[in-house]
């Protein structure tokens, strides 16, 4: 580990890097921030860690001069600063790396840092200027990148690289990062850590927003935990553990042991060869490669990747939501192709129920009430009539309640609108209602996505005993610990291509960490 | 410290606040051209519900507001816009036309009506569900579609009725009256011959299929799998994909209904007044369902309300218009303008205000405060 209690004792002699104390902010009834009281080191790794809603990302915000607090005084270096606009912020130091990048892809990488920071009216001599700046820059800190490279031709860890220079460039002393390593793999991830611990050397102070326990553990000097907008615990991070962690999340202690145990493997009910599927450009850039795998009742299909490697619209595909462009998908004997395209309702009628990656967007309607939400893409369950056609509320209320109670959703109130629900309890409901067509087959994306610990634990039990009872899952998801940890068989995904199909003994995470960046 | 508005003050008072700031900036205007307000008010009230017969013109007028609005809601609950409620009552009306024209020399009058009725939605759904077709499966946007469909509509009505359907050895554009009995019943004719005193008055039978719409309506989005479905197009197309729907055939089954609500606008005023097919007898109404709409919150309820309050208007307007030397029938239509101003345009322009009141009245928010309202029960 990095901790150095020495060099840590030493820093308390300087003035903090930042201070804040009794920040306070409310959003109508919420009151997101309570009190929060946090000094962070100068030159310090500082972790926040925090289940969604907790308040992370409204402090950093505050910090960052998104929102002005109601109460509250924040000191940088010592010195008192009031800002209304994240410019104050700026020029007071302060750069942030948000999670979705900042950074227009039509640009080279110098133009994209340059951008809001031309200094002149003539942009020949100020991009000259800059030039010899950022070449600098990226010496002292071991940030290689090329600067007249099209931001949209690098991937994504050297676009959070531009991020980072765009900050650095702006004399950031103190840098943001927030949940930095979503998108990497885990390669890329140590390679941003020994960035990070290179920029704390040279005396940058880090702010680090993450909800991954391992990752805080692995690179972090001190740690804050928040729960219900305020700050639990102020903690060394070599005086603690990851459950711990996990327990000031929560508020209770939480099994953070695995869940899986050996699956009896049935027959193969999923069948998929050759499916692959063509990009806007048609066959020159596919999206997928042409797959093949199967899957069996009984078992758990976790299929591993960074985000945006295909692997959303394999899931797409499987549930009917786009046609194959070639190949077939076999369902129980009934073969799907393009010839014979199917409907999601045609795949529903096979026994096939779909919890969607994207639970907002596709998963169920904010505006609508939780009941209304359970007959989503079930509509027969409540409908009464000759032909179905008259909705009972009565019915769909019933309905309603028999899942809430089965899967814990609270509050356990069906007429509440589905968007005053926590996100864990919105993925509860989702998962209630396709569990309740009792499906042979699963297929689930991102199941614990923007959900809280509590709820990821309630979720993955409910997976594993479907699995159980012989259904078979395939699970999309990139959280390599979520596909470790559930998966009974792995499948890594690079570039729309099937890299490798790994049994659960034979999988390690350097192993996929290659297969995940391409490397065979 | 502001607080949240309750349902009831959010629906039942902000509107009466907006309506009334509009009155008050109508008056000022008024008093501004030398007229007093309050007589002008009152000579408005007085001709919209007291005058001998002014009710049955204010509900009459209200009628058409109540198809219009409802076709509006409709499209508007799997967020469509439709701007061509009036072309749909045009074409609505041109299908009571063709029907009654061809069929009342040889049935009797009242299975010619009983064919006509179904003609106006079916001809306003068609001429709604090419526009709803465009947008689903061609991308055209419905806003533009239902503007040319506007005058699409209008060009065949003027082309039909100067030529083919003008009625013989005359020189005005329309056709020649149907044949007695052809033509809705007027309720102060159902009213006086079951001995009810009634004034004149045009209002008709198309009233109560109004309000059977308004219940229908009612039922199709909160009752139905189909109103869900459309509902559920409105919020989220990427939702309804996922839950194995169409929503091409989702948005095109919704602009039928809206263009057959539509449609059935032209029964208040060719199968209920005119027994024939003029030219231009929409007059503005399917524009004003928009108003309606907006005004309604898209709810039946709430069009039936925004439908009274413009019936009155028209109606009332119609009556200062004919008091006033220097109160225009264009003054009216300002005095309008300004409730949709306020009422549409400015509706929340109050809230902040009324949230900030309510705050000062009913006490910080117990939500927020818990540990205030505690003491204050064990006290």
């Amino acid at each position: 580990m990095t901790q150095n209690p020495s060099s840590a004792k030493s820093n308390t002699k300087l003035p903090f890097a930042i201070s804040m104390s009794g920040i306070n902010k409310h959003f109508g009834l919420v009151h997101a921030n309570r009190n929060i009281d946090l000094d962070i080191y100068r030159g310090d790794i500082h972790g926040i860690v925090g289940e969604n809603g907790a308040g992370k990302s409204t402090l950093v915000s505050i910090l960052y001069g998104f929102y002005t607090a109601d109460s509250g005084t924040i000191s940088l270096n010592g010195t008192s600063h009031h800002y209304n606009s994240t410019a104050d912020a700026i020029a007071a130091g302060i750069g942030m790396v948000h999670q979705h990048f900042m950074l227009v892809p039509n640009f080279s990488v110098l133009e994209n840092i340059v951008l809001g920071h031309e200094g002149g009216v003539n942009l020949t001599t100020s991009m000259t200027k800059a030039r010899q700046m950022l070449e600098d820059l990226s010496q002292r800190f071991g940030l290689n990148v090329d600067l007249d490279a099209k931001v949209a031709d690098l991937p994504v860890s050297l676009q959070q690289r531009v991020e980072i220079l765009k900050a650095l460039f702006r004399n950031a002393s103190i840098l943001i990062l927030d949940e930095p390593t979503g998108v990497l793999t885990p390669q890329e991830t140590d390679q941003l850590f020994v960035i990070l611990r290179i920029l704390k050397d040279q005396g940058v102070t880090i702010l680090l927003i993450t909800h991954k326990l391992r990752e805080i553990m692995a690179v972090t000097d001190r740690i804050s935990v928040m729960r219900d907008g305020a700050i639990v615990a102020h903690l060394n991070t070599a005086e603690t553990c990851a459950e711990d962690i996990a327990h000031l999340m929560v508020g209770r202690p939480v099994l953070v042991e695995k869940q899986w145990h050996q699956c009896d493997r049935g027959e193969a009910v999923v069948k998929v060869s050759d499916l692959s599927l063509n990009g806007s450009d048609n066959e020159a850039n596919p999206i997928l490669s042409p797959l093949d795998f199967e899957v069996h009742a009984g078992e758990i299909f976790g299929i591993a990747g960074v985000a945006g490697n295909g692997q959303s619209e394999l899931l797409e595909l499987l549930a009917g939501i786009i046609p194959p462009s070639g190949g077939s998908i076999d369902y129980h004997g009934q073969r799907i192709d393009a010839k014979t395209p199917a409907s999601p309702l045609d795949i529903k009628s096979l026994g096939v129920a779909h919890v969607p990656e994207d639970r907002h967007a596709s998963g169920i309607i904010l505006p609508f009430s939780a009941a209304e939400n359970t007959i989503l893409g079930y509509e027969d369950a409540a409908t009464s009539g000759r032909w179905n056609m008259f909705t009972s509320p009565a019915l769909i209320h019933e309905r309603c309640s028999g899942l809430m109670q089965d899967f814990d959703v609270r509050p356990p109130n069906p007429h509440l609108k589905s968007s005053l629900f926590s996100g864990g309890n919105q993925q509860k409901l989702v998962l209630a209602r396709e569990m309740s067509a009792r499906p042979s087959i699963l297929l689930v994306g991102q199941p614990t996505r923007g959900v809280d610990i509590g709820a990821i634990e309630f979720i993955h039990h409910q997976l594993i005993a479907m699995r159980d009872a012989g259904c078979a899952i395939i699970l999309v998801s990139v959280e390599l610990d979520e596909i470790m940890s559930l998966s009974d068989r792995i499948m890594v995904m690079n570039n729309g291509k099937k890299m490798g199909i790994l049994n659960r003994d034979e999988a390690e995470v350097k192993h996929i960490g290659l297969l995940m960046a391409g490397v065979k | 410290m502001r607080r949240p508005l309750p349902k009831w003050i959010d629906i039942g008072v902000m509107p009466i606040i907006n309506i009334f700031a509009a009155f008050v900036v109508a008056g000022i205007i008024i008093a501004l051209i030398g007229e007093n307000p309050i007589t002008a008010l009152s000579v408005m009230v007085k001709g919209a519900f007291v005058y001998k017969g002014a009710l049955g013109y204010t509900l009459f007028y209200a009628t058409n507001f109540i198809f219009t609005g409802l076709a509006v809601a409709v499209a508007f609950h799997a967020t469509l816009f439709n701007i061509g409620g009036e072309g749909q009552a045009m074409i609505g009306g041109l299908g009571i036309g063709i029907v009654a024209l061809s069929l009342d020399p040889l049935l009797p009058p009242l299975l010619v009506i009983l064919l006509a009725i179904p003609m106006a939605a079916v001809f306003g759904a068609i001429w709604g569900m090419i526009p709803g077709w465009l947008q689903a499966k061609r991308g055209s946007h419905i806003v533009i579609t239902t503007i040319m469909f506007n005058f699409i509509a209008s060009s065949i009505m003027v082309w039909l009725l100067a030529g083919m359907l003008m009625a013989p050895g005359q020189m005005s554009p329309e056709t020649r009256h149907f044949a007695e009995g052809v033509g809705l019943l007027q309720i102060h004719q159902i009213a006086n011959a079951i001995g009810i005193p009634m004034a004149r008055s045009p209002l008709n039978l198309s009233f109560l299929v109004a309000l059977a719409a308004l219940v229908g309506v009612w039922v199709l989005i909160w009752r139905t799998r189909l109103g869900y479905i459309i509902r559920a197009t409105g919020h989220s197309e990427k939702a309804v994909i996922y839950a194995g729907h169409d929503p091409a055939k989702i948005i095109m089954i919704t602009m039928a209904i809206s263009g057959g609500l539509a449609g059935l606008m032209a029964l208040n005023e060719i199968l209920g007044v005119q027994e024939r097919v003029i030219l231009n007898f929409t007059s503005g109404y399917g524009f004003t369902g928009i108003a309606v709409a907006l005004m309604g919150r898209n709810h039946p309820f709430g069009i039936l309300l925004a439908s009274l309050l413009f019936g009155a208007l028209y109606q009332g307007g119609a009556e200062i218009d004919f008091e006033f030397q220097t109160i225009t029938r264009e003054m009216v239509l300002m005095i309008q303008g300004l409730i949709i101003l306020f009422s549409g345009a400015l509706a929340l322009m109050f809230h902040p205000l009324m949230e900030r009141l309510y705050g000062m009245i009913a006490g910080p928010d117990s939500i927020t405060s818990p540990p205030k309202t505690k003491r204050a029960e064990h006290g």
